[in-house]
């Protein structure tokens, strides 16, 4: 279904007049240079351009911080609920990196596991994406190494591939992509060549990741994970920047009359995450959570869901207060005994 | 339209502040009936979270009153309490939050005059302000 | 550096450490935090301006206390950090060999808390001029204006709480942020949930917080979140006359009181 098309840079300014004209909110990167987040815009004025990665991922389009379930009233003994409509905007994430379109897919398998989870599945069928490929990559990225690539179309509407021209080849692969097209169709010319490898970074692999989900269940014992472990924090930046991280909590916010219940995230490098009401504590020190993280994203995703749980972005590294790079920890689980 | 009625929680202590505005009452000395009151056995109880919670449930302005220094029923409790709020107030003001609507006095068990001109003053400057948008905007910011 | 890592070497041969917390090669040009057990690894550490981590904050996680006697290097951040710990009884004179560092580099034997306390008064702990600045250019701001720069920064914040787990002196097993029987402040991430904990928080550190900056270098969405903290000990020295981290003893500032503390805004 692929089509190569050529946009033109300069067409971006159109491309988004008519993408907000149609009703749509489009998300694209801004911020100063260390710290690019996504952001609603009206025009391509302003948005990061030479940058390796934003420091949020763009999860928050299909799984918000802070998301309201339902609204509830005390009337009486009776507890009334409203359910909300569930009714998102229609968006267009621009920008996006290959890994990040590919997190689409592993917080899918999470929210369509036992349960469809309708807030999601609405948002993420209201969400177009147009990826932007790799031309640069640094020592933090390793997308290669867990099945993806600087331009990977994996969970993608439209790739763009900055040619050296400046213009972008844009690969159309999915109905959603051919939708947005043909809002702006003149925008978009055949491509004299559909060849990106030339403009795509070099990312090396680290190591073979079915090695690793293999190796992970071997090591449960093993005194690799307080090793590793020792200068973690136990905060929750690694789950929150990360486009996969899925885990939240449930909060209800209520006076007398009335409440609302919030879904938040939350991060299992907290230390009161697996805390049971009894008091006991499954993973109660640092090590234990450490190798949860783990082996959650490299052993029971694809065990469980088939998919794995990292797209190799590389946002936890970069954002670690302790410097924990997880991929330098994925290869020490490599060459460990 | 009516007017705007602000809403004030009083945060006092039993043994002065309490007694005073029962004093108050006795001495038939009318004031305003916006003020919601709640007893705390000192206002070395009070922690700023109280005071958070009653903005955060709508709350236009807050008065915090207590026993003078010297008399406070447990000796020391208002002295602990005058440290809190002379941080919080700044660490308030710092973030840019209305600190003209937190208001804090002694108040002793015979001042029932006191009490009311305390009451008063502060509905008239709340109501002057007017509701209290910012913080009451920021209930529903943030949640998608 | 040499002096360090000969002093360290010194300590674990000898048996009188049975690790030494410091700073080595991190990612990239970075450093990072580093738990030498083996004298000829002690080579592995490193000094120089990269290291900033207030590194007291490991003195008290379980898996590291497992591993024995510890040597921290220590900063002056990281000693005032050590000397208010010790005040509120978390940690104990001789728990740990204390590797001082002085602002140019030199290595400092303590041989007790109170050497340290001691060091520690004859240093400047006033605001350098550009700190001091970073204050002014909020307090000068009106009210409207503070409050519209504070609100952009906190709509970024993800109550990730890497604030939090950066600082020494936040140590409860049970954050406040945490309770919900009965819920004092919000713990989710909406705007009244993150003015609230960045409130709770500097509350909690007036008066404990030694300005090491860890908290917004932790952040990773970059809120100057230190400024509050700072902000709050600036204040607690101009009204109560106390600072953080000078003395073994507590002296708390909301834990004291002195008849004729002054204000001007109690009726």
């Amino acid at each position: 279904m692929a089509q190569a098309k050529l946009l033109k840079n300069d067409s971006l300014k159109g491309l988004f007049a008519k993408l907000k004209a149609s009703g749509r909110r489009i998300l694209a990167p801004r911020g100063k240079p260390e710290r690019i987040l996504f952001e609603e815009v009206s025009s391509p004025e302003g948005m990061a351009s030479k940058y390796i990665q934003t420091t949020l991922s763009a999860k928050s389009a299909v799984f918000p911080r802070c998301e309201e379930l339902f609204q509830y009233r005390f009337e009486g003994k009776d507890v009334k609920i409203e359910d909300r409509q569930l009714d998102p905007p229609p968006t267009v994430i621009f920008g996006l990196r290959p890994c990040d379109a590919s997190s689409f897919a592993v917080l899918n398998a999470v929210f369509s596991w036992d349960y469809q989870d309708a807030f999601f599945k609405s948002r993420l069928k209201n969400t177009a994406v147009i990826g932007i490929s790799c031309r640069e990559s640094d020592q933090y990225c390793f997308c290669t190494s867990v099945g993806g690539g600087p331009g990977d179309t994996k969970g993608s509407d439209i790739l763009l591939t900055r040619q050296d021209s400046g213009d972008y080849l844009a690969e159309i692969l999915t109905a959603k992509g051919q939708e947005l097209v043909s809002l702006a169709p003149e925008l978009f010319a055949p491509a004299p060549s559909a060849e990106k490898g030339k403009f795509l970074a070099q990312v090396p692999a680290h190591f073979e990741v079915k090695e690793l989900s293999q190796k992970l269940p071997r090591l449960f014992d093993s005194g690799i994970w307080v090793e590793q472990s020792l200068r973690c924090l136990g905060c929750g930046a690694c789950a929150f920047v990360c486009p996969t991280c899925v885990c939240f909590d449930i909060q209800d916010e209520a006076d007398r009359e009335a409440g609302s219940r919030l879904r938040c995230w939350d991060s299992c490098g907290f230390s009161l995450f697996t805390l049971h009401t009894s008091g006991h504590n499954p993973r109660s020190v640092q090590s234990q959570r450490w190798r949860q993280r783990l082996m959650h994203k490299f052993s029971y995703f694809p065990e469980r869901l088939e998919v794995l749980g990292c797209v190799g972005c590389g946002r936890c590294a970069r954002s670690c207060p302790a410097d924990m790079n997880l991929l330098e920890h994925l290869q020490a689980i490599m060459e460990a005994p | 339209m009516a007017e705007f009625e602000p809403k004030i929680v009083a945060f006092v202590c039993n043994w002065c502040t309490y007694a005073g505005a029962d004093l108050t009452g006795t001495s038939r000395i009318k004031y305003a009936h916006n003020v919601r009151m709640i007893r705390l056995p000192c206002t070395g109880r009070i922690d700023f979270m109280l005071l958070l919670k009653a903005f955060a449930r709508g709350a236009d302005g807050v008065i915090v009153s207590g026993c003078h220094p010297g008399d406070c029923h447990y000796t020391a409790g208002n002295y602990h309490a005058r440290r809190r709020w002379i941080l919080f107030r700044q660490l308030l003001d710092f973030l840019g939050f209305d600190i003209r609507r937190l208001h804090f006095a002694w108040v002793s068990a015979a001042e029932g005059a006191k009490w009311a001109e305390t009451v008063n003053s502060v509905v008239e400057e709340v109501r002057r302000l007017g509701p209290f948008q910012n913080y009451q905007q920021l209930a529903r910011a943030g949640i998608e | 550096m040499d002096q360090l890592r000969k002093k360290a070497r010194e300590l674990l041969e000898s048996g009188a450490v049975k690790t030494v917390i410091g700073y080595g090669q991190g990612s990239g040009k970075a450093v990072r935090a580093v738990f030498i057990r083996q004298p000829e690894q002690t080579e592995k550490l490193i000094l120089d301006e990269r290291c900033r981590q207030n590194l007291a904050v490991y003195l008290l996680k379980p898996e590291v206390k497992n591993l024995g006697k510890p040597a921290v290097v220590a900063r002056l951040p990281v000693l005032r950090s050590i000397l208010q710990l010790a005040a509120e009884s978390q940690l104990a004179d001789g728990q740990m060999v204390i590797l001082g560092i002085s602002p140019d580099g030199q290595l400092l034997d303590f041989a007790s808390l109170k050497a340290v306390a001691d060091y520690v008064s004859a240093q400047s702990l006033e605001l350098p001029p550009p700190e001091r600045e970073q204050l002014e250019q909020i307090e000068k701001k009106s009210p409207a204006e503070r409050w519209n720069f504070w609100q952009e920064e906190f709509s970024r914040c993800v109550k990730c709480y890497a604030c939090r787990a950066s600082c020494p002196l936040c140590y409860c097993s049970r954050c406040a942020v945490e309770c919900n029987q009965p819920q004092w402040i919000s713990s989710a991430s909406h705007a009244r949930g993150n003015l609230e904990w960045h409130l709770v928080r500097a509350m909690h550190l007036a008066g404990r917080c030694v300005n090491c900056g860890d908290c917004a270098r932790a952040c990773p969405v970059g809120i100057p979140l230190n400024l509050l903290t700072r902000k709050l000990g600036e204040e607690v020295f101009k009204d109560f006359g106390l600072r953080a981290g000078t003395t073994p003893e507590l002296k708390y500032a909301l834990a004291t009181f002195r008849p004729e503390d002054q204000e001007d805004f109690i009726r």
